[in-house]
């Protein structure tokens, strides 16, 4: 008796943490599952047998495959000019002393702090005083703005564990100060400059608030997925949701794999 | 607080440079000038421009003129208190909730998990790899009326028969909370990772007992990660107007359903411009108010 009270004891924290790992992969399950779902009315909302149809002809819905092609750009585009502001404002502030610095990380804080209504709202205000019309360009503008402070985010902490006497060390070598950044400081920071622009694109990807206010005629993934939440979400949306998913594991597994041999191999 | 997201921070230390050459000093600019260039014409303008909005009077058709017109601000919140204050209640909710459920998940990943530790960590962020509307859309199948929370819950008698989860403001915080939990435990998790855990020993040693080391050493010691998990649970709540759409009523708007559709449906921009820099304010002032009272300034 005892024993099991211990082991209760040892195991409490473990498994209300597994629980509330449940908790998170439910509704994930759920989209997985009813993408097999072989849906006879217009609601996908109770399960009536299994079929890969949705699987075969995901783009037989109109609209949809259109829709994460436009996704799949715009996240294409904010990563890249995202992360490339992100990265410099990153090196500023971490390797920099300059008048100003204070100021500058509570600007690039606020965003985060800022409410997406808040920002989507003031975006659209901005855009509709100009006199510029909604659409592809806009949302392009509104995903770079709120990744980027993820960008220096994610950057600035992988900068900051870094070693600069690595880089003294190169100055010493008669290394210049192009090739010390080429050959040690950008190796060094890549990992963080990577998880940042993956963190740029999949907050990009799915945005929905910011997007619904810049959006025009565009009709971006999640602006589908909103649109057809009214009529009634079919299977092939759920099959979008799910590949995404499996795809995005296997990015990170392969990552950790090819990690795992190169470390083996030193 | 920013960088609680993430690991070490803090220790951020620049190059020093005992002689700087003048060439040199505007290194740093160049490299600021075009994200700020960005932040600012995308951010610091638009915001303006909100406010500029939200004093202005006028109709769409005969367009809009700067008449300093505060009294949008009145007229907004005797209009749209309930849903201002129900945004707050629910977003705290749901903030106090994932701080709960979350808290001991990021204990685990940090102390008990050991080699599976990265494993469980691409769990939490896992997924965000789904759709959030999709996500939301499948809370909707997992707790309708015919669904089986809600039959499991009638069978044992915690809910009468006619009971329902759906269309509860129960619900949207659940939603909520679900949504945003991720945010709370990562910087938990980033916090409590950091802290030696021979301190617990060390503790147990001079005979505290577990709650006492708990509430001594490991509580305060987490408390960076607490503040900036709370934070980033609680803005996104409180502005997401998601939840109350899939999940809720339309008797239970929160000010993101309110401030949306006077925005996209109504264009009434001056009462949609004033709701936002209310949210905006309010939020600004409940964070400063809450990073004072736990005593972590350095933070923001």
């Amino acid at each position: 008796m005892n024993a099991v009270v211990q082991a209760v004891r040892r195991h409490a924290v473990m498994a209300v943490g597994v629980l509330v790992l449940v908790y998170l992969f439910l509704p994930v399950a759920v989209v997985v599952l009813f993408s097999f779902n072989d849906v006879t009315g217009r609601f996908n909302f109770t399960w009536q047998g299994f079929t890969l149809d949705a699987w075969r002809h995901p783009c037989r819905v109109p609209g949809m495959c259109e829709a994460v092609t436009a996704s799949l750009q715009i996240g294409a585009i904010a990563t890249v000019v995202s992360t490339a502001l992100g990265t410099l404002l990153a090196f500023a502030l971490v390797r920099h002393r300059f008048r100003g610095r204070e100021s500058t990380s509570l600007l690039v804080f606020l965003p985060m702090a800022t409410p997406e209504v808040v920002m989507g709202a003031s975006l659209l205000t901005l855009f509709v005083n100009a006199g510029v019309a909604t659409g592809f360009a806009t949302i392009v503008i509104a995903h770079i703005l709120f990744t980027v402070s993820f960008v220096v985010v994610t950057v600035k902490a992988r900068l900051a564990g870094f070693d600069s006497r690595l880089e003294e060390a190169a100055m010493d070598l008669y290394a210049n100060e192009w090739q010390t950044f080429r050959r040690i400081t950008l190796p060094l920071a890549a990992p963080g400059i990577l998880s940042g622009a993956l963190l740029a694109f999949a907050l990009s990807f799915d945005d929905f608030i910011i997007t619904n206010f810049n959006s025009g005629n565009t009709i971006t993934f999640p602006m589908f997925v909103w649109g057809a939440a009214q009529r009634g979400v079919p299977p092939e949306v759920n099959v979008v949701g799910a590949a995404m998913f499996v795809l995005a594991l296997l990015c990170v597994g392969g990552a950790e794999l090819l990690r795992r041999v190169r470390t083996a191999r030193r | 607080m920013t960088a609680l997201l993430t690991t070490p921070t803090g220790a951020a230390t620049p190059a020093e440079e005992p002689t700087v050459p003048p060439e040199r000093r505007r290194v740093p600019y160049l490299l600021l000038l075009p994200g700020l260039l960005w932040l600012a014409v995308f951010f610091v303008v638009p915001l303006v421009t909100l406010v500029s909005t939200s004093l202005q009077t006028g109709s769409l058709e005969e367009g809009y003129a700067l008449t300093f017109s505060w009294s949008t601000y009145s007229d907004v919140w005797s209009t749209y208190s309930s849903q201002l204050l129900r945004s707050f209640l629910y977003a705290g909710s749901a903030t106090v909730l994932a701080l709960v459920i979350g808290y001991p998940l990021a204990y685990a990943i940090a102390f008990k998990a050991h080699r599976w530790r990265n494993l469980m960590l691409v769990l939490v962020v896992a997924p965000f790899f789904t759709s959030f509307l999709l996500r939301t859309l499948a809370w909707k199948i997992v707790l309708a009326d015919d669904g089986w929370v809600v039959g499991a819950l009638q069978t044992v008698g915690l809910m009468s028969d006619t009971g329902r989860l759906l269309a509860t403001p129960a619900a949207v915080v659940l939603g909520l909370t679900y949504n945003f939990l991720p945010f709370m435990v990562l910087p938990l998790y980033a916090s409590l990772e950091k802290m030696d855990p021979l301190l617990l020993e060390a503790a147990g040693d001079l005979h505290a007992t577990p709650v006492t080391a708990f509430r001594t050493v490991t509580w305060p010691l987490s408390l960076p990660g607490v503040v900036a998990g709370t934070l980033l649970t609680f803005i996104p709540a409180a502005g997401d107007y998601v939840n109350v759409q899939f999940l809720g009523t339309p008797n239970s708007q929160m000010i993101g359903n309110v401030i949306e559709s006077r925005f996209l449906t109504v264009l009434d921009y001056p009462a949609a411009a004033a709701l936002s820099i209310t949210v905006m304010a309010v939020v600004l002032i409940l964070v400063v108010a809450y990073v004072r009272r736990v005593g972590a300034r350095e933070l923001l």
